[in-house]
């Protein structure tokens, strides 16, 4: 007797809908294509989850990527304690809904020592409470292989990053020494320590984000959408007030206006958008007239265009 | 980069009301950059990105202040657009393939954006690999240097076959219509001669965006081709959908006791429930039952698919097989011949054993030199000893396991390979399949003697002969029966 699909028991069965456009059809192809070798060729591969639209994306590609099965690995998401609430709250949701393992780590040092963004400034505090706690996770799982979102169109430094991104095992990342990337044919070798981070989404544009988002129904934290919330305004950027550790410092004041946010992270080094953009189709219509890069929204970045090279050679994803 | 803000630049490109909710009726087209150091590159894909709107405003800020000085046309300079490496940007060179995108109304578009100094083969392999098109720059001042030659003469070894000539600069040379002539009429004879047709040749200024997006009937009346960004357009992205059904399988799936799936990508062809396939290299026969993906059971899948079959009944496969229609199979056995691209400093050395990785599978190969391509000449020279980096070479490959490949130019994605030195585990070589090999050909050489293998009356009737008496020392001949001896001629066509 042929065996069938049907007779399995699928969590959450996938609806139907109307099938991508070549050009979306072509980049989940190829997605899914570096989801399964990367599952096949790795001992102990990890999803690095951010709660935000790519990883949303990704973590879309994976299920479709092992359908009918589960996601063969495990979803990391490093966790600062910053984050905004409604992040945790969808990271839960969704884990819970999808059937997902999830490992959620913090730098526990760097949290009892009282690292903040606000007293010790967001280049060291992003180096302790998202790279060194990114390792330790890292290390602790003795992943092998950790997916990301990262695209090449991002950021500079970014356009020359290979699908198989290689790691030394202190997980440094070397753009001198990164091995040719040819054909879909991705080399997996690597000797015990090392690692590489894969990068499915590599040939995906911002645009490409949003316009799979929309094609293939997948839910984001309601952040993205614009609804009148609480801000105050900081170096030039508009910072969430809803979480009773930020203070308010002198002179500033507790607004309220029609907000949203393009990229999501720690909400203080996070800037809003102001937007009326409440659901989708107007975030897309939006988008399509603005000409800022969605990076620009975090302090991180803001430095020197060589900033996130650096970051990335020390092992910043 | 935004799709509607690519339509409201160009005159060209009609205004969208919706860009990013049209849907695009083509893959994107990759395509590759090449040209020798000064020839303009930089400034091409920084124009193109630039005349699309792939250029935001803060990037844009970032730009010119980088860049402090603007050029005479108050533009920003490109290239610093397009240089990610602090290293890189400190030596004022471009080391590596570099990805870059953009698009239009009508299309979306993969730049390899590769360097055009010594290390170039290597690089200009890798960004060629996945392209369907090339672009190959020339000043029109200089007209077509032996690197414009050397570009294209890789370009085809790695199965580009359509071109693109972009003659830069024109605004420095009066954009004299007789220059162009010469340049295109050289380049065609030069593309044909290396199997490629589809040849597009335009005269353009980068600098001026004159011919790229928009274009310059002004400057140049007399030129009734396409802009470049026309001609991209309407290019043909590659597909194998033509010929037999390919699937390496990448991993089999067992969510529970009833199901067993297999999960790949499509390589070629196209398969439907119903259909009868091989599993190769076993070579067992099983009946496809079910093509599931995750939107729902589809009732067929074409080149490009990544799905998850499921067979009619319970056969041994696993990672690294290849899933094949059984009416046109593709080639099996332990010796093929290739050509290759060596990537490393050690170089590809001969009799040494690596790892070849192709489609999902990876097993053991020692390769053997035969020639080398003399990239200036473009003549291929016999070479037996270590292929130095950035050589190309034809080589013969040895398994110790039955291998499965097509042929490079029947597919490219089951004709490819990549080597992997066992030592450093890097990647040492790109490779692409360009026949079987017999193990024992009807004619072959044993240390200083010709072996031929012929049917048993014909062989008797040789050894009788007085020319063969006469040269005892130097051929042998075994005695067959007819039917190997067909066999062993048909297997040994590459030999001869
Ligand atoms: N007049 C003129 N100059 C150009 C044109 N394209 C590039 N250039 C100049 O040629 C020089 C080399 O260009 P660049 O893009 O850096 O070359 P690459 O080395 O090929 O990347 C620069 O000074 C450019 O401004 C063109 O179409 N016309």
């Amino acid at each position: 007797m042929p065996l069938s699909v049907q007779e399995t028991e699928i969590k959450n069965p996938p609806v139907s809908r109307p099938p991508l456009d070549p050009h979306l059809k072509a980049l989940e192809n190829e997605a899914i294509h570096i989801f399964r070798e990367v599952a096949a060729e790795f001992e102990n591969p990890v999803m690095l989850y951010s709660i935000g639209k790519d990883s949303s994306v990704l973590l879309h590609l994976a299920r479709k990527a092992f359908f009918p099965g589960r996601v063969p690995f495990p979803l990391l998401h490093v966790d600062t304690t910053w984050k905004f609430k409604e992040m945790i709250e969808f990271r839960n949701r969704i884990a819970d809904e999808y059937d997902l393992d999830l490992v959620v780590h913090t730098n526990k040092r760097g949290a009892e020592e009282g690292i903040t963004p606000f007293t010790h400034g967001s280049a060291f505090y992003t180096d302790v409470m998202k790279t060194e706690a990114l390792k330790q996770a890292l290390d602790a799982g003795g992943y092998d292989a950790a997916f990301g979102g990262a695209r090449r169109d991002e950021e500079a430094s970014r356009a020359k990053e290979r699908i198989y991104s290689f790691r030394t095992p202190d997980h440094k990342w070397d753009p001198r020494n990164q091995r040719p990337e040819l054909w879909n044919v991705y080399n997996g070798m690597i000797r015990k320590g090392e690692s590489v981070r894969a990068f499915p989404l590599s040939n995906w544009t911002e645009v490409d984000i949003w316009r799979y988002i929309q094609a293939e129904d997948i839910p984001l934290v309601p952040l993205y959408y614009a609804a009148t919330r609480p801000y105050v305004e900081r170096d030039g950027m508009m910072i969430l007030a809803e979480d009773p550790r930020l203070e308010l410092q002198p002179g500033e004041e507790v607004k309220h206006g029609s907000i949203r946010f393009r990229t999501l992270g720690c909400f203080p080094l996070t800037g809003a958008i102001r937007s009326t953009a409440s659901n989708l189709d107007e975030v897309i219509a939006e988008l399509e007239i603005a000409t800022v890069s969605e990076r620009q929204g975090r302090a991180i970045d803001r430095d020197q265009s060589g900033s996130m090279e650096k970051k990335k050679r020390e092992g910043y994803f | 980069m935004s799709a509607t803000a690519a339509s409201t630049s160009a005159t060209i490109l009609p205004f969208a009301e919706s860009a990013a909710r049209v849907t695009r009726d083509a893959r994107p087209l990759r395509l590759i950059t090449c040209g020798s150091v000064d020839d303009g590159k930089s400034t091409l894909i920084g124009r193109l990105l630039w005349d699309t709107k792939a250029v935001k405003e803060d990037q844009a800020a970032t730009l010119a202040r980088d860049s402090g000085a603007q050029n005479d046309l108050g533009l920003p300079d490109f290239a610093l657009l397009l240089d990610g490496l602090q290293a890189e940007r400190e030596q004022g060179i471009t080391i590596d393939v570099a990805y870059r995108y953009f698009s239009t109304d009508k299309r979306s578009f993969i730049v390899a954006d590769t360097p055009g100094h010594e290390q170039y083969t290597r690089n200009m392999a890798t960004g060629a690999s996945t392209a369907d098109l090339a672009v190959l720059l020339a000043d029109a001042r200089a007209g077509l240097l032996e690197q414009t030659r050397r570009h294209a003469t890789i370009a085809s070894l790695m199965g580009i076959r359509q071109f693109v000539l972009a003659v830069n600069k024109f605004d420095l040379v009066n954009y004299d219509r007789e220059i162009f002539d010469r340049i295109s009429h050289e380049f065609r004879e030069f593309a044909l001669s290396l199997g490629v047709r589809q040849i597009t040749a335009i005269p353009m200024s980068a600098l001026k965006g004159e011919n790229v997006v928009s274009p310059a009937s002004d400057a140049m009346p007399w030129y009734e081709g396409p802009t470049l960004i026309e001609a991209l357009e309407l290019a043909t992205a590659r597909s194998t959908q033509a010929g037999g059904f390919r699937m390496p399988v990448q991993r089999v799936v067992r969510p529970g006791e009833s199901f067993r799936g297999y999960q790949g990508t499509v390589a070629g062809g196209a398969i439907k429930p119903g259909d009868s396939v091989v599993i190769l290299p076993s070579g067992t026969v099983a009946n496809v039952s079910q093509i599931v993906t995750f939107d729902l059971v589809r009732n067929a899948a074409v080149a490009g698919d990544a799905v998850t079959l499921v067979l009619d009944r319970q056969v041994d496969v696993a990672r690294g097989d290849l899933i094949a229609s059984i009416d046109a199979q593709p080639l099996t056995g332990t010796a093929f011949d290739a050509q290759l691209v060596a990537l490393q400093q050690g170089g590809i050395e001969p009799g040494k054993r690596y790892w070849l990785k192709s489609g999902s599978r990876r097993q053991r190969v020692s390769i053997e030199p035969l020639s080398q391509l003399d990239l200036a000449s473009g003549q291929w020279r016999p070479h037996a000893s270590t292929l130095t980096m950035n050589a190309i070479g034809k080589v013969r490959l040895a398994f110790e396991e039955t291998a499965v490949f097509d042929a490079y130019d029947q597919n490219r994605a089951t004709g490819a390979f990549i080597l992997i030195d066992p030592d450093t585990l890097n990647t040492v070589a790109g490779g692409m399949i360009t026949g079987k090999r017999a193990n024992l050909g009807g004619l072959k050489r044993e240390g200083d003697r010709v072996v031929l293998s012929l049917p048993a009356d014909l062989a008797e009737q040789l050894m009788a002969s007085e020319l063969f008496a006469s040269r005892r020392e130097e051929v042998e001949i075994k005695r067959v029966t007819a039917a190997e001896a067909a066999t062993l001629w048909r297997n040994a066509g590459s030999d001869i």
